[in-house]
């Protein structure tokens, strides 16, 4: 087992892949000569040249679009969207088009694409590219999402979507690219739509994915000294949504909190709420409460943003508060 | 337009209101102003207005269900208008906590079969004593308890009676560990289900010994709530003085003399003026004392406690300072046979910033009231009485009345209540002051 970072773990997947199957390209603005924004594919343009490196116009609807023309004629490209907030110039390409192709034609085409998109805030980069937009991609059949919290999921889940017959949406966290966390030697593969415990408790269910997960592992530590044992369970894909351990956490602890740093109205956690009362309903022993970013744009002002996102003593607050 | 007509706030820690009886009918007409309902709060049974005129469409809850303050009772509309189906909120009926008043019967009467078909409907329970036998002791109506859903789910299972268990939760939520709990600590005495009216044989036959359990109606419930709260949270101090009522009460007859049977100043509304004008002078004592803060009140309002039936209501004379005596006695009077007939305005028992206690008529000499919060002090007024006095050395006969103030400590002290009673002695003992 090695230890590295979230970007190493992601820049491993992306070249494990593209050593096994030549069809797999990477295409997206300072991708090849820069290395990518967040220097995921340094390196790679030397190594694969411009035909699988391919820096793109500033135009996210062409980058998507020409990616879905690959994805239908038997490609494998991985689209990268320097941040998720970009993604609405090509909302229709990814919300529209790619999930749809292989259902309204008959199965005559397939859409084996991957959108990259770096999601999240906390780094004062304003309020329209700071955004964590991933339930309204997440509402949509067709297009799996995937959003992982730890190094590990990050490099498996991201294999297993290259090599997804359907597009996926892969979603990583501005601010978690330093994250250390071990990794297996070798490969290894993660499959998409399920739910993990990332660690174990009795008193709690915490549900949380991304950059929740990171949160809710350190309240997790904070209430432990308080003999609160949490449970967290990760849901790494948004869709398809795996609630298996959810509920068996549930069943089991009787309350939740559910973490996410989007917007609580129409969220992650009013879906997974939702769920739980409808799934185990009379194994709630008391309302669940969500924590989310506060319904505001998000400030740029350094603590104006940190005030309006969710913390970790947001989640020790909302434990205690679920646990009265 | 149709216009809602919602459960009105009558006081300020007023939660919810028990539709006692719907005055209008569905298809009436109504016009702004009228009664259209009688709602029993914790202080009285007060009439609802209608806020609209037109005809009244739909009435919202049945008689005897508790509303939350705020949820709409009945849509007033035009006779054409096409109405929303608003599904009335909190339409359940609770144990009705009436005394034996005739009255009171016979609404019990009406809800009951009312509620026993409603229940009948709801749920395969036992069916409750529709008929309002004399041994009402059937009521056994439940209000919705407060329990998580898996400890509803555990009591089903293990057969336990959850209001037989204390929640824990917040709001008295009964939640699991509370099950378990009980569980494991065996049968239980406690039972928190509303309490039916319980009127065994033994009641019936009378000069027997046995004690008889009355069961305390909202006002009585209210009453015992606030005086506690007052008594444990409010430090109270009195000061008593000694009035000089011998121009008071000369002026009074004279006044009286001019005035009509039922126009009659009384000694008390004489008290309310002085008591008013005092306060003027003293703002302190005409304030609420709030945490951090005393607030003290823009305008200075009377409330005169009235003994009613089965317990005491406070009715508020308003802007008393400002009115003229005759005014004043008309208002208090109004207010005392609504209240003594059951029947109070919203407006006539709340936002009082002192009350007056009186109990000159039962032939008192001196007592000490309890402050009815928020407000900083009361005044216990008893009677006034022809007794041996000394004046100039000699011992002659005169009117003379003691009253004492009870005031909260955390505001005044016992000082400014002296003062207090000093100036109000200026205008008991020279009455005309308050006449100009």
């Amino acid at each position: 087992m090695a230890k590295i970072t979230m970007r190493e773990a992601i820049s491993q997947a992306l070249m494990e892949e593209m050593d096994r199957d030549p069809a797999v390209f990477i295409l997206g603005e300072e991708v090849g000569v820069w290395g990518g924004t967040y220097a995921v594919t340094k390196g790679f343009y030397d190594k694969y040249g411009p035909d699988r490196i391919m820096d793109t116009p500033i135009a996210e609807n062409a980058i998507v679009g020409a990616a879905i023309g690959a994805a239908m004629v038997g490609q494998r490209p991985i689209a990268e969207l320097m941040t998720i907030n970009f993604a609405f110039s090509a909302m229709d390409y990814i919300v529209n088009q790619a999930p749809k192709l292989h259902y309204m034609f008959g199965g005559q085409f397939r859409v084996p694409l991957v959108i990259r998109a770096v999601g999240g805030g906390g780094r004062q980069l304003g309020a329209t590219h700071s955004q964590t937009p991933d339930a309204i991609f997440a509402h949509f059949p067709g297009l799996k999402v995937v959003s992982p919290g730890t190094p590990e999921d990050a490099k498996g889940l991201l294999k297993s979507s290259i090599r997804s017959d359907d597009p996926v949406l892969f979603i990583e966290h501005a601010t978690m690219y330093q994250v250390r966390g071990e990794v297996p030697d070798g490969e290894y593969l993660i499959p998409i739509g399920q739910s993990k415990v990332q660690r174990a408790g009795r008193d709690v269910t915490v549900v949380t994915y991304s950059k929740g997960l990171e949160l809710s592992m350190k309240a997790a530590e904070e209430l432990a000294k308080d003999g609160i044992e949490a449970e967290i369970v990760d849901l790494r894909t948004l869709r398809p949504l795996d609630m298996g351990p959810v509920l068996e956490s549930f069943r089991k602890t009787n309350r939740a909190v559910i973490v996410e740093e989007g917007w609580k109205s129409y969220g992650v956690g009013s879906e997974v709420g939702s769920r739980i009362y409808e799934e185990a309903f009379d194994y709630v022993d008391a309302p669940i409460i969500r924590v989310a970013q506060k319904e505001v744009p998000l400030p740029y002002n350094r603590t104006l943003e940190q005030a309006a996102l969710p913390q970790v003593p947001d989640i020790v607050a909302a434990v205690k508060e679920v646990l009265k | 337009m149709a216009e809602t007509i919602s459960m009105p706030k009558l006081g300020f820690d007023m939660a919810e209101g028990t539709l006692v009886r719907w005055v209008k009918n569905e298809g009436e007409n109504v016009n702004k102003g009228d009664v259209l309902a009688e709602i029993e709060t914790d202080k009285a049974t007060v009439e609802v207005e209608s806020s609209a005129s037109g005809v009244v469409r739909k009435l919202l809850v049945q008689e005897g269900s508790v509303v939350p303050v705020g949820d709409p009772i009945a849509v007033v509309g035009s006779a054409d208008e096409k109405i929303e189906e608003t599904p009335a909120k909190a339409v359940e009926p609770k144990t009705e906590k009436k005394t034996d008043e005739a009255k009171g019967e016979e609404i019990k009467a009406e809800t009951e079969e009312e509620r026993g078909k409603k229940k009948e409907e709801a749920a395969p329970q036992p069916k409750p004593e529709a008929a309002p036998a004399p041994e009402a002791a059937a009521l056994t109506e439940e209000g919705p308890i407060k329990a998580s859903p898996l400890a509803k789910k555990i009591a089903r299972d293990k057969n336990v009676d959850l209001w037989q268990v204390q929640g824990s939760g917040p709001g008295g939520r009964v939640v699991r560990k509370d099950v378990e709990a009980a569980l494991s600590a065996g049968p239980q005495t406690t039972d928190r289900r509303p309490q039916a009216v319980v009127r065994g044989p033994s009641s019936m036959v009378t000069a027997t010994a046995e004690d008889e359990t009355v069961q305390l109606t909202k006002l009585r419930q209210a009453i015992a709530r606030r005086m506690t709260e007052s008594t444990t949270s409010v430090p109270h101090f009195y000061v008593t003085h000694e009035y000089k009522m011998d121009a008071l009460m000369a002026m009074r007859r004279q006044i009286n003399e001019y005035l009509g049977e039922d126009e009659k100043i009384s000694v008390n509304d004489f008290i309310i003026k002085g008591v008013a004008l005092t306060l003027r002078e003293f703002p302190n004592l005409n304030a609420s004392f709030a945490g951090d803060k005393v607030i003290r009140h823009g305008a200075v309002n009377v409330g005169v406690a009235v003994a009613v039936e089965g317990g005491l209501l406070t009715v508020v004379n308003r802007n008393t300072d400002q009115q003229p005596l005759r005014a004043l006695s008309a208002d208090v009077k109004r207010m005392v046979a609504g209240a003594r007939a059951g029947k109070v305005k919203p407006d006539d028992i709340q936002g009082s910033t002192f009350s007056i206690s009186n109990m000159g008529m039962f032939d008192v000499e001196n007592f000490a009231a309890i402050i009815n919060p928020p407000e900083a002090g009361i005044l216990a007024v008893g009677s006034a009485r022809e007794v041996p006095v000394v004046e100039d050395g000699e011992v002659r006969v005169g009117w003379r009345m003691k009253a004492t103030i009870s005031v909260d400590h955390r505001v005044s002290d016992g000082a400014e209540a002296a003062q207090f009673m000093q100036k109000l002695a200026e205008f008991l003992e020279n009455p005309v002051r308050m006449l100009v």
